[in-house]
């Protein structure tokens, strides 16, 4: 692959992205082995760096480098020099030091992941910036969405909810659009970002134009602080006016799908029936999680030269 | 000791004229200005090709002592205002210990006096302390020679407090400068509300958080009669607000810098935090607005906002940034770069908002280079080209998003009260 780091989909080509897809399909075949490893990264050291609480994007990272053989270590800030005052430019330079090939950062502020790597010779992988961008979210996502529908081409696909916070939304968007999707977004006004018409995206504040005819449904979290920063007037009339429940989906076609990123405020942004329903797709988005990380990291660190490792 | 300025082009701000004169220094004032005058045992300064300006005043600087001396001291900053061509500066007073009282004031005085470079004119606080709340002692400030009062950084939130400040104010005729931000606006933004803060993931600014306080602080100097003074328009808002008011002869004059006319919201691509500003850098459509003020002159003055921040304040993530960048170094090759030479303003024009304009403003002396007029004086040569540096910045700090920029219009020679500080092509 011709990126040595994975910061964001704004800037990857339609090749790269589909590169990335195509590889995660064999990775997935690794995880339902039995014996659940390969040789491929033994050797390369894979360090989690995470400023925020996560459980499924590290373990997802975590254990998709194990399964490569890359020996991993999770740095929390919490619990870290962190809170001694370090800067996030010398904790970079600390842990390179250490001789890590790849650093996966999450952080709660846009840009943290390209600060780093202007620091840095270290692979980067941005795990989620801030308001910024989650690739790996959002390939992960495609990579669901084409193991269905085999096509991205052509789709339309709705994304509900707080899309002014989310970075799952923006790096859908990007992607998504590169690949032909026809997207959507509908939430509060106050929780839509302005411009993004710009960017080819359909803007709605009613979930419902939103919805109708969609191919690919994609819920997001509400953080519950909104509501106490002003942002909507109460979590009950938000799940009233923009959650996901079985009515409103009624207007997606037939055979729609819905993911949801996790974690899931079930009966704020999603009900139960829905989230759980048949059409969801959410518990296999977490193994495709792992796919799509083991090939992103195999294809920073090793390139395409031995793809044949892989198999 | 005699300067003799000889074969250049003296401008006349004011009148708005240019004129091939010889101009004599004699100690600290300018003795004769004709042509073809001769002088033996004078220093001969060669101004062929040159305009020789009376001498730039940034009205708009942080020099950041007392206080933050690891970003700018006063003798650092007059440097590097000497070295941008300006023989005076106006200093904002969000320092440490915040000029709010005589005090400071004096001691910014004589710290500026010991460094002997270009004049500091000190900027009082509206309130204590920066705080809001209650007025700081306007008038003893005043005596000890505060040229204006301002909570630049921190704006006024109340707008009780300031219409008290400017019925205040107005019994010394001094202008009250404003920050225009609505803090509840602001809530927390980055960097212009737009395409570009979407795309970032930073939070917006809206244009109307400045807007809304440039209106109240119109209305509050109309019904008060206090000048006001509107520190860095950003915003097609705000130009059209201030051009209303100046129609309705409100007393209202106003500031924009080159960073605000140079650059968009779009330098922040790549999270560049050297282009992280209060207030942002906004759209292409502003950036026109500005322009046209500057044309139609209902933006009066240009002036830097000269804010120094040390490298590693700046080389953090773009939230934890402080706002800020430098201007003193790079102002006046900005001016004649995207002023003058694309024609929005002639030199004399484009010069009166950095001379005698801001010497109004502060109801200083009139610029001018005049026989018995001070011998502030300020050579340009409008046509040598040369790249910004910040390495050789003589300013305590680096953070500019001007490095790299080639600028036509440099300053050759400034003088200060007949003391001559002369660059080379190369810098210093």
């Amino acid at each position: 692959m011709s990126i040595k780091h994975l910061l964001g989909l704004q800037h990857l080509s339609v090749n790269t992205i589909t590169q990335i897809l195509d590889t995660a399909g064999p990775m997935k075949q690794i995880i339902s082995r039995n014996l659940k490893k390969v040789p491929t990264l033994r050797g390369k050291a894979v360090a989690t760096v995470f400023y925020e609480p996560s459980t499924r994007t590290r373990m997802s990272f975590e254990l998709a480098a194990k399964y490569l053989s890359a020996d991993t270590v999770g740095l929390a800030a919490a619990s870290s020099s962190v809170v001694k005052g370090e800067t996030l430019i010398d904790t970079a330079r600390t842990v390179a030091a250490m001789g890590a090939d790849v650093i996966v950062l999450r952080h709660p502020m846009a840009g943290a992941a390209e600060l780093m790597t202007r620091y840095t010779d270290v692979h980067i992988v941005n795990a989620g910036d801030g308001m910024h961008e989650h690739p790996t979210q959002a390939l992960l996502d495609m990579f669901t969405i084409l193991e269905l529908k085999n096509t991205i081409s052509g789709l339309k696909v709705a994304i509900l909810g707080d899309i002014l916070h989310s970075r799952v939304a923006r790096s859908n968007l990007w992607g998504l659009t590169k690949l032909g999707a026809e997207v959507h977004v509908a939430g509060p006004p106050t929780l839509l970002p302005v411009g993004l018409q710009q960017l080819g995206a359909h803007v709605h504040d009613c979930p419902e134009a939103a919805l109708e005819g969609a191919d690919v449904v994609i819920a997001l979290r509400l953080q519950l602080e909104r509501q106490r920063q002003g942002l909507i007037p109460s979590l009950r009339e938000y799940t009233r006016l923009y959650g996901l429940n079985a009515e409103r989906l009624a207007l997606a076609r037939d055979d729609a799908v819905v993911l949801h990123p996790g974690p899931m405020n079930r009966g704020v942004e999603i009900t139960a029936d829905v989230a759980d329903g048949s059409r969801s797709l959410i518990a296999e988005q977490v193994t495709n999680g792992v796919a799509v990380r083991m090939a992103c990291l195999y294809l920073l660190t090793v390139g395409d030269g031995g793809r044949e490792d892989i198999n | 000791m005699k300067i003799l300025i000889k074969g250049g082009t003296v401008v006349d701000p004011s009148a708005g004229t240019l004129r091939e004169l010889d101009v004599l220094v004699e100690d600290e004032r300018v003795i004769k200005v004709e042509a073809g005058i001769t002088a033996r045992g004078a220093t001969v300064l060669d101004t062929a090709g040159m305009l020789v300006s009376p001498g730039l005043i940034d009205m708009h600087v942080h020099l950041r002592e007392p206080g933050y001396e690891y970003k700018e001291t006063i003798a650092t900053g007059t440097a590097a205002a000497v070295r941008g061509g300006f023989t005076a500066v106006a200093a904002m007073p969000n320092t440490n210990p915040v000029a709010d009282t005589r005090a400071v004031i004096e001691y910014v005085k004589k710290q500026a006096s010991v460094a002997a470079n270009a004049r500091v004119y000190p900027v009082g606080a509206v309130t204590r302390g920066l705080e809001g709340n209650e007025l700081a002692e306007m008038g003893e400030m005043r005596e000890a020679g505060a040229v204006a009062f301002s909570n630049d950084g921190r704006p006024v939130v109340s707008a009780g407090v300031m219409r008290r400040a400017m019925q205040y104010a107005r019994m010394f005729g001094t202008p009250i400068i404003s920050h225009c931000e609505d803090d509840t606006l602001v809530d927390g933004g980055m960097m212009n509300e737009g395409l570009t803060a979407s795309v970032l993931g930073l939070k917006g600014i809206p244009a109307a958080a400045e807007e809304v306080m440039v209106a109240r602080d119109l209305l509050l100097a109309e019904a008060i009669g206090c000048a006001l003074h509107v520190a860095h328009v950003s915003t097609a808002g705000s130009v059209r607000l201030i051009r209303e008011a100046k129609r309705r002869g409100v007393p209202v004059t106003a500031e924009v810098t080159p960073h605000h006319f140079v650059l968009t919201e779009e330098a922040i691509a790549g999270y560049d935090t050297n282009a992280k500003v209060n207030p942002p850098l906004r759209s292409k459509a502003d950036v026109q607005a500005v322009l046209e003020g500057l044309a139609d002159g209902t933006i009066d003055v240009i002036a830097s906002d000269h804010a120094p921040h040390a490298d590693y304040e700046k080389a953090v993530e773009f939230d934890k940034a402080p706002f800020g960048l430098l201007g003193l170094e790079t102002t006046l090759g900005l001016v004649f770069t995207y002023i003058v030479e694309p024609g929005v303003l002639s030199a004399p024009q484009a010069l009166a908002r950095l001379t005698v304009n801001p010497a109004r403003v502060l109801g200083l002396a009139e610029p001018a280079i005049n026989p018995g007029a001070m011998a502030d004086i300020t050579v340009i040569d409008p046509n040598h080209e040369a790249q910004v540096n910040p390495d050789r910045f003589l300013s305590k700090s680096r953070n500019t998003p001007f490095g790299g920029f080639w600028l036509r219009g440099q300053p050759v020679a400034t003088i200060v009260a007949g003391k001559i500080f002369k660059f080379d092509q190369e810098g210093r």
